[in-house]
């Protein structure tokens, strides 16, 4: 095992920049999730750690070597790949004894080690079937073993789920993190589903546009972004501008929205605050008041969108469109057309410089 | 989906046979028929033309044996097919690979037309043009001689080096296109995860690459292996007369000296062998692919 560093790394492809001065440390024994876009260069930053491509400047390195100029074989890495890529002229077992095989491993040693791996991803009956006969899931887990049976430094993920359908998706990532937590192998996941770098990593990156936007453990990037793209991309997000205030904004009517967390910034210029969907209590404007919670609006229900245990509303407000997330608890719905107030905590708000 | 349609009421070969009429009955038109006269000639002691007396004998298949000629010659016509089979893999087989997986767009398109190029041009044209390159003193000769310091005459004309070179020319394309399309199905993140997992170029070809792309080769084989045992064209043109081989025996027979007879005997022997050889291998070629 081995914890990996990108320092300044560069890269391009003609005249677009992939990446462009990105650094990172990914932790020894960690789960770190890039998070972006399509076309953010995450697969290319994962393609640079795996040894697939090189770096027009900057370093790699993986525990204390440095690797930037090390072609893949020689990396000792694991990867998993996005269409698995499992071997279709070999067997499960043989798929997964090859990375042993080529180091030129006795038969004896492939054999167990091969058999334990199996065992850890819990296909060990299914050895001798070819991967056609595999169902995703299954053909998942022989990727998996197969990276991880030569006890690579590093475990690299391509989007590694994305194949599969969602009540698979969840058992695989709870899957996942079980063996990734059982060899305690440092994993870099990259993917574009906010949901699972949240629920899988222990720490998240986001990229756009080939640079590192923001990075730390997910519930605080989550609570506190630092920008309106990392507060819209990691979960859902309303966004209010205004002019700064020093410890909020003012909205163009003249509300003040007051915030306890996030980036200090000075008063006369503009800011933009977040507000989760899921902490925006609403009410209709006839009921009796609530407890005033700081901040208030006031707006007109234009859509409520049932999905099961919640239900999403969209309110107007001058025009703008706030979202409010309300778990379905029994509490009596609210009509499309009703007037409404909205409010929230200060500390549910989070100040973010102006995009 | 294709089960669905099978399992429908319109299934079996009735809604097909529209589709498959045509080119049946082209078949039975342009092989089957001159195939059975020819099957039937090669039993008849001469050709019924002109009032010519005939009857029917086992006579020219027994030639085939009686004289060790012919045997001979199979044997070298057959040893001729593997070599060429062989060279047109050597050749073939790295072009195929730099083409599926190397090269892209344009690039590709101009080195694909080169490989083509062969398909397009006449037999006969292709192959003298090789006897102007190969004859002493050619353009072979002339430029060895522009680069080289000493005086050089290669001279591989009429020689088997000659015939060798003809042929392989000739049906390296199939090697070439049989190999592409096996190899372009190979997805890359396939090699991807190879290297991924320590392996080096040599073991990714020898454990991947080749296996996966056993089925072009072997189809590469047998489509260049086949006619190559009974071509007569190159091995005449530029063999001259080293290049006596059993096709050339054949074409003899009917061209030169009018046995129609022994000519069709020899000609279904050399069916017969083909197909036993390639049955015996099918085993062989059928785990492999």
């Amino acid at each position: 095992m081995a914890d990996v560093q990108v320092e300044s790394v560069s890269r391009s492809f003609g005249a677009h920049k992939a990446l462009d001065d990105v650094s990172i440390a990914f932790p020894d024994g960690g789960f770190y999730a890039l998070l972006g876009p399509s076309g953010s260069g995450k697969t290319t930053l994962l393609r640079l750690i795996a040894g697939f491509d090189f770096p027009d400047s900057g370093r790699i390195i993986i525990g204390r070597e440095g690797v930037e100029r090390v072609p893949v074989e020689k990396r000792r890495i694991g990867m998993v790949f996005q269409n698995y890529a499992l071997f279709p002229n070999m067997s499960v077992a043989d798929n997964v004894a090859f990375g042993l095989s080529v180091r030129g491993e006795s038969k004896a040693s492939i054999a167990r080690e091969v058999r334990q791996a199996l065992d850890l991803v819990q296909l060990g009956k299914l050895g001798e079937r070819r991967p056609h006969q595999l169902s995703g899931g299954q053909r998942q887990r022989v990727a998996l073993a197969r990276a991880i049976v030569t006890k690579p430094r590093v475990l690299l993920l391509d989007e590694p789920l994305s194949a599969l359908d969602k009540a698979l998706r969840v058992d695989m990532q709870v899957e996942l993190k079980r063996i990734q937590r059982e060899i305690g192998i440092t994993t870099i996941f990259v993917t574009h589903d906010q949901e699972e770098a949240l629920t899988m990593s222990d720490r998240i990156g986001i990229l756009r546009d080939g640079r590192l936007v923001e990075e730390g453990p997910p519930e605080d990037i989550y609570n506190s972004p630092k920008s309106e793209f990392s507060a819209t991309f990691l979960g859902d997000a309303n966004i209010l501008r205004g002019d700064a205030t020093g410890d909020g904004i003012r909205l163009s009517d003249g509300t003040a929205i007051v915030a306890s967390g996030g980036v200090a910034n000075a008063t006369g210029g503009k800011a933009s605050c977040a507000v989760r969907p899921e902490r925006i209590k609403i009410a209709t404007a006839t009921a009796s008041p609530l407890a005033a919670e700081g901040n208030m609006l006031r707006g007109r229900v234009s859509k409520r969108i049932f999905a099961g245990n919640s239900s999403t509303y969209f309110v107007d407000r001058m025009g703008e469109v706030i979202k409010v997330h309300v778990q379905n608890s029994g509490a009596t719905k609210i009509e499309e057309g009703n007037d409404v107030v909205l409010h929230w905590s200060p500390e549910s708000t989070v100040l973010i410089s102006a995009a | 989906m294709a089960g669905n349609i099978a399992a429908g009421p319109l299934s079996g070969i009735r809604p097909a046979l529209p589709l498959l009429a045509p080119a049946y009955l082209w078949l039975t038109l342009a092989i089957f028929l001159p195939l059975s006269a020819m099957a039937f000639f090669s039993f008849m002691t001469d050709l019924p033309l002109s009032g010519k007396d005939w009857s029917f004998t086992i006579r020219n298949y027994a030639a085939f044996f009686s004289s060790g000629l012919y045997v001979t010659l199979l044997w070298s016509s057959l040893r001729l097919g593997l070599e060429v089979t062989l060279w047109c893999a050597l050749i073939g087989f790295p072009a195929a690979y730099v083409l599926a997986k190397v090269l892209k767009g344009r690039s590709r398109e101009a080195i694909f037309l080169l490989v083509i190029l062969p398909f397009w041009s006449n037999g006969l044209v292709r192959i003298f043009s090789w006897a102007m390159v190969l004859r002493e003193g050619g353009i072979l000769d002339v430029v060895l001689n522009a680069i080289l310091p000493f005086k050089i005459s290669v001279d591989l004309m009429y020689s088997y080096p000659a015939v060798i070179i003809g042929l392989v020319h000739s049906y390296v394309p199939y090697m070439v296109l049989t190999c592409y399309l096996t190899l372009q199905a190979i997805d890359d993140s396939l090699i991807e995860a190879a290297r991924s997992l320590g392996a080096s170029r040599l073991q990714v070809l020898r454990r991947l690459i080749i296996p996966l792309a056993m089925p072009g080769l072997i189809a590469g084989a047998v489509l260049i292996f086949v006619p190559v045992v009974g071509s007569f064209m190159e091995p005449r043109i530029l063999g001259g007369r080293t290049g006596t081989f059993y096709g050339t025996v054949i074409e003899d027979q009917f061209v030169a000296v009018f046995n129609w007879p022994l000519g069709a005997a020899l000609s279904f022997i050399l069916l017969a062998v083909v197909l036993v050889i390639l049955a015996a291998a099918s085993p062989v070629l059928r785990r492999a692919t």
